[in-house]
């Protein structure tokens, strides 16, 4: 086991002026699983194939343990690239699917059986060791996969978008079982994925990346609540935090004709190029239905409503004084914002509903910079 | 059926559109299927018949369709051996609404072999060692293009004969990815992943009985290394000479076509006093012989094939005392005179079996075993007769492999 450090590494394809990768500084912990994500071409891939030893690294380092591998070979690396090749041979017992890297490698019979033991015994395949692939579920045959890159024993487990070609069924399963596995395992996992409901649900930390650069990396919760800039607030959550850039007066923003009061510190933290403006963003849940006389209320025609069973949700369009004000989420149309609403009182398609920002669960954005100024 | 599909095809065969979609294709009926071995793979491929020809049709995530699909054509736009990408159709749906995965389509490759099949055979005991040497040149010809495979395997890979050697194609480009350069650590990976996938392919076949329990599969393994290290130092390493040994600019473009590459651009570089000359190929494109055939005749023939019948049209130049003709002329009078006649008199339905290019070279093996059988020269016509009679007639055919059951030639699931 071991720790994975990024030190300034930097990729640059011959040719382009924007490096894919920026000066990458991560830390990734021992038995830590951590998920880089973000939009396609941020960098993800090639941050992860670097640490892989598929991309050269042109500044910079990468270090796993006090090692730096910086210009080790991919196969001296000691890592797995788990899911790379998983068609499983037909006429071999599961037992030899998993353990025959390690026969290639001239383990003796007795170690590679008892590695294979240990790793089917985690994996819940004990009692299919001796059976042919054929009589194996789906499920099971991915987790014959995973044992061959467990009973290597590897330092550091790689993932390369590896639910990306399974049916939406097996997705959602292979998924619980990585993150259970390897935190049973304990073993270092970087996982890539563009997908953020993926990022979530499995990694201890998150490394959002965008254009080559990191933004943040923090734990699940600390991104969803406390985004640093306004492209991690947009990206990170399902559906999509509304966003949009109003004009403060005296410490208070305006949405039309609501008021929204700001923090001391957000407004402290505005500076002249904001030009009396700020960005603030808000989830769909920070939203409650309130009367149309309310100080803070933000009038909106519905447009559809999307019933969850749990939940529902309101596309909206901002109506009355708030009209045509730039305000959307990236999970809905131009100038569309997203409400959760109990889906019990759920309004009809064309009312207008009146809704205000919980206090203390907007987010505070510099429209110059797009960091954040809230301190929570 | 309130299917609403959408398929991407560069030149959409109506076709596609009478193949049951709404069925999971694990679940295809027989009657369209087409009973060909399928090789190993993570997902439900099946072989369909349609227009005549047969194409692969393979379930799959949507973007990793579509990304395929995209690379398999830009490989194919650079004449890279590889399958020919039809299409793709999404928005699959079952009789009752159920969503169902995508499918990438490609052409089946006429006339190729998977390793199952040339394995359970029983070839000669070195084609192994061919069938490596294929995916060498394959793999030097990928990553001297920028092509990253990231699963090199036999099952990713089918093989057409090509003279006494064989063809290898790329039929799986699922994990690749094309750059402008790859860098050594790409290439060391794609190499030592090729060497686990093809030892544990070969270990399959030994525990399914379909190769003798004695190979020495960790050895043929490493043949794959030592091939692929030997072609793509030979390709791309730098040699260095005295200036006074300029003659050895011209070796090295001998020993590349050689080899069956022409080079493309070659960089030349003296040092200040002019007294040693570096040289390095920059450009190396394969396909020495076959492009110098299709010139003469127009012939489109694999290299090797064209390497032995560029060797009889030398041959038939001497004979015929035409040495001082024009190379185009006699070729076309070989092509009218020789290689067609000799196709022609294969029977019809024998002749199918084979490329043409291929039975002309077995035919030129075959007569030149019974001429030194019989101590004489046979004349062609009558060699074409013994070689069909002897030898063409119980060999299977070979333009797409049939004779399996598709259960049978079900691998995986």
């Amino acid at each position: 086991m071991a720790t994975v450090t990024y030190d300034h590494a930097s990729r640059i394809y011959p040719g382009t002026e924007r490096p894919a990768v920026d000066q990458l500084n991560l830390h990734v912990e021992d038995g830590e699983f951590l998920v880089l994500v973000g939009p396609s071409g941020c960098g993800k891939s090639t941050s992860l194939r670097m640490l892989a030893g598929l991309e050269d690294v042109n500044a910079g380092r990468i270090l796993i343990g006090d090692r730096d591998v910086t210009d080790v070979q991919p196969k001296d690396r000691d890592i797995a690239m788990v899911f790379q090749n998983y068609a499983l041979y037909p006429h071999m017992s599961v037992a030899d699917n998993m353990g025959f890297a390690l026969k290639i490698a001239g383990k003796p019979k007795s170690e590679i059986r008892s590695r294979v033991e240990e790793a089917a015994k985690i994996l819940d395949l004990t009692e299919y060791l001796d059976r042919k692939p054929k009589a194996l579920s789906g499920g099971q045959r991915q987790r014959v996969a995973m044992g061959r890159a467990i009973v290597r024993n590897p330092q550091v487990f790689l993932m390369d978008e590896p639910l990306s070609n399974l049916d939406a069924k097996l997705r959602v399963q292979t998924r619980t079982q990585i993150a259970s596995l390897t935190r049973r395992l304990e073993v270092t996992t970087v996982y890539v994925t563009h997908d953020q409901v993926e990022a979530l649900t499995m990694g201890d930390r998150i490394a959002v990346l965008k254009d080559g650069v990191l933004q943040q990396v923090d734990t699940p919760r600390a991104l969803y609540d406390s985004p640093k800039n306004v492209f991690v607030a947009g990206f990170i959550g399902s559906p999509a935090m509304n966003i949009g850039t109003f004009s403060v007066t005296n410490g208070v923003a305006k949405i039309g004709q609501a008021q929204i009061p700001l923090t001391r510190d957000a407004v402290a933290g505005l500076t002249a190029e904001d030009n009396g403006k700020v960005t603030l963003g808000f989830r769909p849940e920070a939203l409650d239905i309130v009367p149309e006389s309310d100080p803070s209320a933000i009038e909106i025609e519905v447009n559809i409503v999307e019933e969850l069973g749990s939940d529902a949700y309101v596309y909206g369009t901002l109506k009355g004084d708030a009209a045509g004000a730039d305000l959307a989420s990236a999970g809905a149309g131009d100038h569309e914002v997203i409400v959760r609403i109990n889906p019990r009182t759920a309004p009809a398609k064309g009312e207008r509903i009146h809704v205000a920002i919980r206090p203390g669960q907007e987010h505070v954005f510099s429209p110059t910079t797009g960091l954040r100024l809230s301190s929570q | 059926m309130a299917q609403n599909l959408q398929i991407t095809a560069s030149s959409p065969d109506p076709a596609l559109l009478d193949l049951p979609w709404d069925i999971p294709l694990e679940d295809w009926p027989a009657e369209v299927l087409a009973a060909l071995p399928r090789g190993l793979s993570r997902h439900v491929v099946r072989f369909v018949r349609m227009s005549g020809g047969v194409i692969a049709v393979k379930e799959i995530g949507e973007s990793v369709a579509y990304r395929e699909y995209e690379l398999l054509r830009q490989l194919s736009r650079i004449n890279v051996p590889s399958v020919e990408p039809v299409g793709v159709i999404t928005g699959r749906t079952d009789k009752n609404g159920e969503r169902l995965e995508a499918v990438l389509i490609t052409k089946h490759l006429q006339f190729s072999l998977p390793y199952r099949s040339l394995f359970s055979q029983a070839l000669r005991p070195d084609t192994a060692t061919r069938l490596i040497d294929a995916l060498a040149v394959l793999l030097v010809r990928l990553h001297l293009i920028g092509f990253y495979w990231g699963d090199v395997s036999l099952s990713n890979t089918l093989f057409r004969r090509d003279a006494e050697t064989f063809a290898a194609y790329l039929v799986d480009a699922e994990t690749g990815d094309l750059h402008h350069k790859l860098s050594p650590g790409q290439r060391t990976y794609d190499v030592d992943l090729a060497r686990t996938n093809i030892i544990g392919e070969l270990m399959d076949l030994v525990a399914g009985e379909l190769l003798d329990e004695d190979t020495d599969t960790i050895a043929i393994g490493d043949a794959l290394v030592e091939r692929y290290n030997e072609l793509w130092s030979a390709l791309t390493d730098e040699e260095s000479f005295g200036a006074d040994e300029r003659w050895r600019v011209a070796a090295r473009i001998d020993r590349l076509n050689h080899l069956g590459f022409d080079v493309g651009e070659l960089e030349i570089t003296t040092d200040i006093d002019g007294t040693s000359v570096q040289i390095q190929p920059k450009v190396v494109d394969a396909g020495h012989h076959s492009r110098r055939l299709m010139r003469l005749t127009g012939l489109d023939v694999q290299e090797n094939q064209a390497r032995r019948l560029l060797n009889d049209l030398d041959s038939y130049r001497a004979a015929m005392d035409r040495q001082n003709d024009d190379e185009e002329f006699v070729a076309h009078d070989w092509l009218s005179g020789v290689f067609e006649p000799t196709v022609r008199a294969v029977p019809r339905d024998q002749r199918r079996k084979l490329e043409p290019a291929q039975l002309f070279h077995e035919v030129l093996d075959h007569r030149w075993f019974i001429s030194e059988q019989q101590k004489r020269d046979v004349p062609m016509p009558e060699a074409v007769e013994s070689y069909v009679e002897n030898v063409l007639r119980d060999r299977p055919d070979e333009m797409a492999i049939l004779g399996l059951p598709p259960d049978a030639a079900d691998q995986q699931e």
